[in-house]
């Protein structure tokens, strides 16, 4: 099944952002970018495997080394959007009214 | 599905519009923004606590607030004065990220009640240029995963 990724829905995970932050100073191996998670290695691989299949990381073979690099094109493709910004402050907000939802009940 | 948190930043102004809809009364959504230890409550995230060093909730009041991450480390600090302060109704306040290059903000927040249970707030954000706005609005893709790679934080700082 090759269903078309979802840019939004790729960097709505943490552990993929932190990624894309990674490989943005420079380009890694799989196997460096997975040394800087507590993460088990095929999971950074899935998370590898999306990123690039939603076009935010390239890969280029050098020798027998495959390296991850940032698709600036695409990442400024998304950060034209709002999204991840409106994002932040939806999760803030909603956890505003959960906490004062309690309040109102508790009084 | 429609979304609750709705965001107007028009191309080319340097300033933003923020609304959401509440399934609160005015007098709790306008107490968990003057509240102290309300206020650290629904800012902090899994991957960084928030904390109000001093928060004066009053006209010419003035506060500042810190973040810090699971290692106890600053992520950030901000602070503002309070120029307008009318209970469930407006704030009118000053938002600076403390060494960071995106200038001072000016912040309008109104207040209104829909119905008994459900309230409105309305957050203009003037920023000092067309450029700061539109950095800021980049900036929450690196935010959020202030967690434990130090690393990724200069990461952050270095990304324009």
């Amino acid at each position: 099944m090759n269903l078309r990724r979802d840019v939004f829905q790729a960097i709505a995970d943490p552990t993929r952002r932190a990624i894309l932050l990674l490989v943005a100073s420079q380009a890694m191996t799989a196997g460096a970018i997975a040394a800087n998670f507590d993460t088990a290695r095929p999971t950074v691989s899935k998370h590898l495997q999306i990123l690039t299949e939603c076009d935010l990381l390239e890969q280029t073979q050098n020798g027998r080394e495959i390296y991850y690099h940032i698709n600036a094109q695409k990442m400024k493709e998304v950060a034209d959007f709002i999204e991840p910004f409106r994002k932040m402050w939806d999760d803030r907000f909603t956890k505003l009214e959960t906490i004062m939802k309690k309040y109102k009940t508790k009084k | 599905m429609e979304q609750k948190t709705k965001i107007h930043a028009e191309d080319g102004k340097q300033e933003m519009v923020i609304t959401r809809e509440f399934d609160l009364p005015v007098e709790l959504l306008f107490r968990a923004h003057v509240e102290p230890e309300l206020l650290e409550e629904w800012m902090s995230n899994p991957y960084a606590t928030a904390k109000a060093l001093k928060f004066e909730g009053k006209k010419h009041g003035s506060y500042q607030l810190e973040s810090t991450d699971a290692q106890g480390k600053v992520v950030f600090r901000s602070n503002g004065v309070i120029h307008e302060f009318s209970p469930n109704k407006k704030i009118i306040r000053t938002f600076e990220l403390e060494n960071a290059p995106f200038g001072v903000q000016l912040e309008v927040y109104e207040f209104s009640g829909l119905t008994e249970d459900t309230s409105q707030l309305r957050m203009q954000v003037i920023y000092e240029s067309v450029a700061q706005r539109d950095q800021v609005l980049k900036l929450p893709f690196a935010q959020g995963i202030n967690h434990a790679h130090n690393r990724l934080q200069e990461v952050v700082i270095t990304l324009k």
